[in-house]
């Protein structure tokens, strides 16, 4: 019954997707504004039918329902609650069915944010997003149907993949990054809608920006817990592997910030249009790239799903959704001409063009690395990978340079700098760089790349923490308002800025923590008898003893393990899990975190010996790790200040009015 | 015509700039490109498989288990199958070994083959089944999955 529910409302939102899609393109092209009406509905109409069949999938998770295909698969009486909720999205149809809830939600919001708007490209945006919507729903229905009938009716089902329902993380990561995968539909649509519409004003710019910053705040955020999650429960003592997983996220992420950079000097200079385009429509095509590889088991990986037989549905997608771009583009390419010039080589603009260059040419290796062992097998049959050193040899530079850069485009002017005037700006932030490196090297540290890493850090932080503060301090002296007065007049004057510094700042941060924990990582492993020791960078961990026990869906045995430094100890008790209908124990390591550094403990194995219970280790200690996932609350206050919406005439106006007594400071100091 | 030489320059610039970028790309992967073999298939490649980065996998063959727990030194043959007389590979690994690991159990072991015919590992995986069910009789006679799927690395190369 739930199972016919649920497919009725997946027919129902295919439906409106379709309708809403020919109709939204058909009646924009033909400027029947008498139809938006109805592309709106048909949003509409998506949105609830894919809330009605996510809510009909947890019901019948919840209630046990193991006649749906779905349940059967991923359902078990004994996982906890909040697990059976979360297996809405622990695998393949169900994913993609609470992908299509989020595509409903995005939908509604535009159709909802937009209905002021009487621009018929808004019609042609709901159009092109309820195409993307037309395939979600087609695949929901027909190759990845999770409501189709299981007969004889199991009495119990398997439950979650075991590592998907080890860590609370499981719960907030996956949504966090489908709303940043999802998300990209819009921005995608807003392109192609202005392309079709052929008037390529700036009215369409800033829709596109603010949505693709939605998306892209969800992205960012869904990698970081990603990250984080593989840190906490895989165990294997790290938190990236340029897995194909982690680089189909990490693609359109790159894509999507390069735009968010090359859209500022669209909007000053009117250049790269067809460059900013490309962006935000290659952002979606990598969505669908990244979606593509995760759910069609073409790749194997933790996080990929079994095979399946979607991926030739999705290649179809893909080949849809690039021809159209390039076809677009190729249609509207001489409107998209520059229409002025890059003012010269010290300029701002400049330096967001090298930006662009840096973060394209860094999406170029990662893509190359990533569909490399595709391309191989599918021409000489040979199974290979790409090893991690390859992403690591490409990337580091490239990195590099781009957080070079963080400190160089924001001290450089608008438009044509005066020598003199740059020189002036770059002294301090250098001066500072340098001292950092000073102070790296006198407190032992060493290896030229996390140096480099730090120095510039220094460089980019400084010049970062100065925009942001320097508005504030002329608020302060020429008002005499109070420091906190000032700083939230400041930020509100001035939001898309000061929340792009935020942002920076957490890049700073994150930057730092990875140069630190990769490069400075220190590992032992060893088998201790109850109360023997080992020791690892100023740690020494000693073995306490076994303890076993239960819970409802799993068994597990921890090793109790005391942890002492010098000034501190604590108790941990990394363990192993072993689930009733797994094969195989899952291993949950053990974190005691500081600051400033990890202690990170897996149990590897366990067993008897002549000595009593003995446990093998794995032990590693990691710098700063903490603080890539700490940044996130930086980089979400960062986005949330650059999106607010403003009242603009006034407050563009008073940015620019406060930038200029900034630059008129600058220029005394 | 000023800015049409410039256009046409950055155009090159660019072109040239990429073909740079691809080239360093490609010589990079082949560097280290990772090979997915079974004994059989790296035994069949004789001279070319020396040195290269390989992710072997198999069955751990019966009897062949060595384990020095005071030197942290394991040794092991990797089978291509369960049949006795199966082409088998000599591996060594600086590695404590993980819980599931036992005899004629499928596994993975990334690392280098040499001219003495010992493969060097630096990373072993104990193949968690890609089902999530209960066992069956017979399990490990489906090797080639140990290929196909690869568990979450359990350590990794230092």
């Amino acid at each position: 019954m739930k199972g016919t529910l649920g497919y009725a409302f997946v027919l129902g939102g295919l439906l409106c997707a379709v309708f809403g899609a020919v109709v939204g393109i058909e009646g924009g092209l033909r400027r029947r504004s008498a139809t938006r009406a109805w592309v709106e509905r048909a949003a509409t109409g998506f949105f609830l039918c894919m809330l009605g069949a996510n809510l009909t999938m947890v019901w019948a998770l919840v209630a046990h329902d193991f006649s749906v295909h779905y349940v059967s698969q991923v359902g078990s009486r004994a996982t906890p609650l909040v697990y059976t909720v979360v297996s809405l999205w622990s695998a393949l149809e169900g994913s993609i069915l609470f992908w299509g809830a989020i595509l409903g939600v995005y939908l509604f919001a535009f159709a909802r944010a937009q209905a002021r708007v009487g621009d018929r490209t808004v019609q042609l945006a709901l159009g092109a997003m309820l195409g993307a919507a037309t395939f979600f729903a087609f695949l929901i229905a027909g190759p990845a149907n999770p409501f189709s009938a299981v007969a004889p009716v199991p009495p119990d089902g398997p439950g979650p993949n075991p590592l998907l329902q080890n860590h609370v993380l499981m719960v907030i990561h996956p949504p966090m990054l489908y709303c940043g995968y999802v998300g990209m539909t819009v921005p995608f649509g807003i392109a192609v809608a202005a392309l079709l519409d052929g008037r390529l004003g700036e009215a369409w710019l800033v829709r596109l920006r603010r949505w693709t910053l939605v998306a892209w705040t969800f992205l960012t955020v869904g990698i970081i817990l990603g990250s984080w999650w593989a840190y906490a429960v895989l165990g294997w003592g790290g938190y990236w592997a340029w897995d194909p997983v982690e680089n189909a996220s990490f693609l359109p992420w790159l894509t999507a910030t390069a735009f968010l950079h090359s859209t500022m000097v669209q909007e000053r200079r009117r250049i790269l249009k067809l460059w900013t385009l490309s962006l935000a429509l290659g952002s979606f095509a990598l969505t669908v790239l990244g979606t593509f590889m995760t759910r069609s088991g073409i790749f194997n990986s933790v996080h990929s799903f079994t095979q399946s037989d979607i991926g030739p549905t999705f290649l179809v997608f893909l080949a849809v959704v690039v021809a159209v771009s390039i076809a677009l583009l190729a249609v509207r390419g001489p409107q998209l001409a520059a229409e002025d010039e890059l003012p010269g080589v010290a300029s701002r603009e400049t330096a967001i063009l090298v930006n662009n260059l840096l973060f394209a040419a860094l999406t170029f290796t990662v893509l190359l690395g990533t569909v490399f062992p595709l391309l191989r097998e599918a021409f000489s049959g040979v199974r290979v990978s790409v090893g991690a050193p390859y992403f690591n040899r490409m990337a580091v530079p490239l990195g590099i340079a781009i957080l070079f850069l963080m400190g160089v485009g924001p001290s450089l002017p608008w438009g044509r700098a005066e020598a003199d005037v740059w020189r002036r700006q770059f002294l301090i932030p250098a001066g500072i760089g340098l001292a950092v490196l000073v102070a790296c090297l006198g407190a032992g540290l060493r290896g030229w790349g996390p140096l480099t890493v730090f120095a510039l850090a220094g460089f980019a932080g400084t010049v970062t923490l100065r925009e942001l503060l320097l508005p504030v301090w002329v608020r302060m002296r020429e008002k005499g308002e109070k420091p906190w007065t000032s700083l939230a007049r400041s930020a509100a004057r001035s939001r898309r800025r000061t929340g792009g510094y935020l942002v920076h700042l957490a890049m700073v941060l994150v930057f730092v923590a990875i140069a630190a924990s990769s490069s400075y990582v220190q590992h032992t492993t060893g088998t201790l008898a109850p109360g023997e020791t080992l020791t690892l960078g100023g740690y020494t961990v000693r073995f306490l003893g076994l303890q076993e026990g239960a819970e409802p869906h799993r068994r597990w045995v921890a090793a109790r393990v005391e942890v002492t430094r010098p000034g501190a100890g604590r108790t941990l008790a990394p363990r192993m899990n072993f689930y009733e209908r797994s094969t195989d124990p899952v291993g949950s390591p053990a974190v005691g975190s500081t600051a400033f550094e990890d202690i990170y403990l897996t149990l590897l194995a366990f067993g008897q010996d002549a000595r009593g219970g003995t446990a093998s280790f794995n032990v590693w200690t990691f710098p700063l790790v903490g603080w890539i996932w700490w940044s996130i609350p930086l980089f979400v206050l960062g986005a949330l200040v650059a999106a607010w919406p403003q009242r603009r005439a006034v407050s563009a106006l008073e940015g620019e009015r406060a930038k200029a007594s900034a630059d008129a400071a600058r220029g005394t100091a | 015509m000023g800015l049409k030489r410039n256009t046409w320059l950055a155009i090159g610039a660019l072109l040239v700039a990429g073909g740079m970028l691809a080239v360093v790309a490609l010589g990079g992967i082949g560097q280290n490109l990772v090979y997915y073999w079974t004994p059989t298939e790296m035994l069949a490649q004789g001279g070319k498989a020396y040195g290269a980065t390989i992710r072997l996998g198999g069955l751990v063959q019966p009897g062949s288990i060595n384990w020095d727990a005071r030197h942290t030194e394991l040794t092991f043959r990797v089978a291509s199958d369960p049949n006795p007389n199966s082409p088998s590979v000599l591996v060594k690994a600086r590695e404590t070994p993980p819980q599931m690991f036992r005899e004629g159990i499928g596994i993975v072991v990334e690392g280098t083959f040499d001219r003495s015919q010992v493969f060097t590992s630096n990373r072993l995986m104990v193949k968690h089944s890609n089902e999530y069910r209960p066992p069956k009789p017979g399990e490990g006679d489906h090797w080639k999955e140990t290929l196909s799927s690869e568990s979450p690395p359990s350590a990794r190369a230092k």
